[in-house]
């Protein structure tokens, strides 16, 4: 049910951001979303992309602080409420969300999600049977 | 100890005038006396005795003031590795104080008194705060920490023996230090300059003006490198004279060197030290104005004695005369450090300590680098130290990992650092030996 995301731990000065893209660039590795969480000394870059085992691989043999998390892709139609609603169908269960994005993916909303406890928001989806991508979606 | 009956006539400038007013000559030749007194007495230390031997070395061989360059060096290593009574030289039951460094770094070092050492040693700290105006009519405010740090007992001791109304203060709690000062008619303090920094903050938020609301007129400042630029605004802010003290526990503690109303440098006390400034890499003398080594030997100390000790102090000789009439030596403040020591806001810290607690937390790689810097007057240390693996993606155990370093940091320090992750091979690399400190602060500039 999850996908891998690549986290990568980047510093807040620059050019470490467009470090990491070259890499990604030169092992042609198509982005699909991402996301920069900042806080005041460093920050995490997420990323989706159609490789993130290859991906992972070719960063860390740069040196690059990352790692592969496990991330829920819901997807949900492109109208009014349907965030809302997938989000408290998770909430009413007691599973919080840890960080979360958001995407357009061929006329499909994509919410990339991090859930704590993960296996109850698996058992969840499973059981409301919400739609949901896997990396096959994304090759 | 309150002056011990004698009448002190308060407009004489000395508090022992025979002795600070003495010619080069005549302490010279005090010098030559005491250094033969002070080697034969080390004979009575196991260390010093297998010392001389090793070296080939009498005590009858010290002839003249240039022969102490024959006598080797003593660190703060052979301290450590002479732990806890290896270098006395009397019995145990002759010492009547010990204090000891915190030890952080290995073994601490011990430093014992006899009764006598604590009495020579009041009276250099009567003597330095008699130079600048002090007299027994004065209130003295000790702000300095108590316990181990010879700043605390080391101040009391003195400004009672010069008969002062003295107030032990201790460090810390500034509303009690106001009420102090003003409800005692506080004249002079002792403290870092860091605190005063601190203190003047702390009135001008209870809106107390020091030029109005209280009597103060001295400070004694010591303990952590300043600037001369550092003084002058401690003295602006509050229109206090501030001198500038030098000790250290392994000499007797606070006391050692001492600023004149000339403020031109401290004037160490030659019928209890021999000063050198030696070239930290040849270890030969350098000529007077040159920066070096400070190097002392203890002329009066019963307890434990110590010859040619290498201070790791940077510093220079400004002369040997000045305008109050003591001829003893004029020590430029300190300049820096020949080993990695760093002191801030009076606490001593080698990096060792901080990579000790870095090591410890497996989520860090090896590569760390500490940055001092001066922002408005306080001392700040900024610790980077880079991520071994990304082991989450979760900010919050980032931030939770950044505290728990920063409290371990603490426990060891003493003081909080600012901890920042940064990403594996950010922090530059060096060849060699790594670069570990780089001190940004203005003091040293």
């Amino acid at each position: 049910m999850t996908i891998k995301q690549l986290s990568i731990f980047i510093e807040n000065k620059g050019g470490t951001l467009i470090n990491v893209l070259d890499i990604l660039s030169k092992g042609g590795i198509q982005i699909i979303a991402s996301t920069v969480a900042d806080t005041q000394d460093y920050g995490i870059y997420r990323v989706l992309c159609d490789q993130p085992t290859r991906a992972f691989l070719m960063l860390r043999e740069a040196g690059i602080n990352v790692q592969l998390s496990d991330v829920i892709a819901l997807s949900i139609d492109d109208e009014p409420g349907r965030a809302a609603q997938a989000i408290s169908t998770l909430s009413q269960v007691g599973v919080s969300i840890l960080y979360m994005y958001s995407f357009l993916w061929k006329g499909k909303g994509v919410l990339v999600l991090r859930a704590q406890p993960a296996e109850k928001a698996q058992e969840v989806i499973t059981i409301q049977k919400l739609a949901y991508l896997t990396e096959i979606d994304f090759a | 100890m309150k002056n011990e009956g004698i009448t002190r006539d308060y407009s004489c400038e000395y508090f022992n005038p025979d002795i600070e007013t003495m010619s080069r000559r005549q302490i010279e030749a005090l010098q030559l006396e005491r250094l033969q007194d002070t080697v034969r007495h080390c004979m009575n230390s196991e260390f010093y005795r297998k010392r001389f031997e090793e070296a080939g070395l009498k005590p009858e061989d010290i002839q003249s003031l240039d022969d102490l360059r024959k006598i080797p060096f003593t660190t703060k290593q052979d301290l450590r590795d002479t732990y806890p009574f290896g270098m006395a030289s009397v019995p145990l039951e002759q010492c009547t104080r010990l204090h000891s460094s915190s030890g952080t770094t290995g073994n601490p070092t011990v430093i014992l008194h006899t009764d006598k050492d604590i009495d020579e040693w009041a009276n250099q700290v009567a003597r330095n705060l008699w130079m600048v105006g002090l007299r027994p009519d004065d209130v003295f405010q000790n702000s300095s920490g108590y316990g181990m740090f010879t700043g605390g007992l080391g101040f009391q001791n003195g400004a009672e023996k010069m008969g002062m109304l003295t107030v032990p203060a201790a460090a810390g709690n500034s509303l009690r230090q106001i009420k102090f000062i003003k409800d005692f008619g506080t004249t002079a303090i002792h403290a870092v300059p860091s605190y005063l920094t601190r203190l003047k903050e702390v009135m001008d938020k209870e809106g107390v003006d020091p030029h109005k609301d209280t009597k103060l007129r001295v400070f004694a400042i010591g303990a952590e490198p300043h600037s001369e630029e550092q003084r002058k605004r401690i003295e602006e802010m509050f229109g206090v004279k501030a001198y500038n003290s030098f000790g250290m526990s392994e000499m007797c503690g606070p006391g050692v060197g001492f600023e004149c109303k000339e403020q031109n440098g401290l004037h160490f006390w030659e019928d209890y030290y021999i000063v050198e400034i030696v070239d930290p890499e040849t270890l030969e003398p350098v000529p007077d104005g040159e920066i070096g080594e400070l190097v002392l030997t203890t002329l009066r100390r019963e307890a434990m004695p110590l010859l040619r000790y290498r201070t790791r102090d940077l510093t220079r000789v400004l002369g040997r005369s000045c305008p109050c009439g003591r001829n003893h030596v004029r020590i430029d403040r300190m300049k820096g450090r020949s080993d990695d020591m760093m002191v801030l806001k009076g606490v001593n810290i080698f990096p060792i300590q901080i990579e000790k607690i870095l090591m410890q937390f497996p989520e860090l790689a090896s590569n760390y680098l500490i940055t001092l810097t001066t922002d408005e007057d306080n001392d700040n240390m900024t610790v980077e130290v880079e991520l071994e693996e990304l082991f989450t993606d979760d900010y919050q155990r980032l931030v939770a990992l950044t505290k728990n370093i920063q409290r371990a940091l603490k426990d060891e320090i003493l003081l909080t650092p600012h901890v920042k992750l940064v990403p594996k091979g950010s922090l530059p690399q060096s060849e060699g030996k790594a670069v570990r400190v780089v001190d940004k602060r203005k003091v040293y500039q």
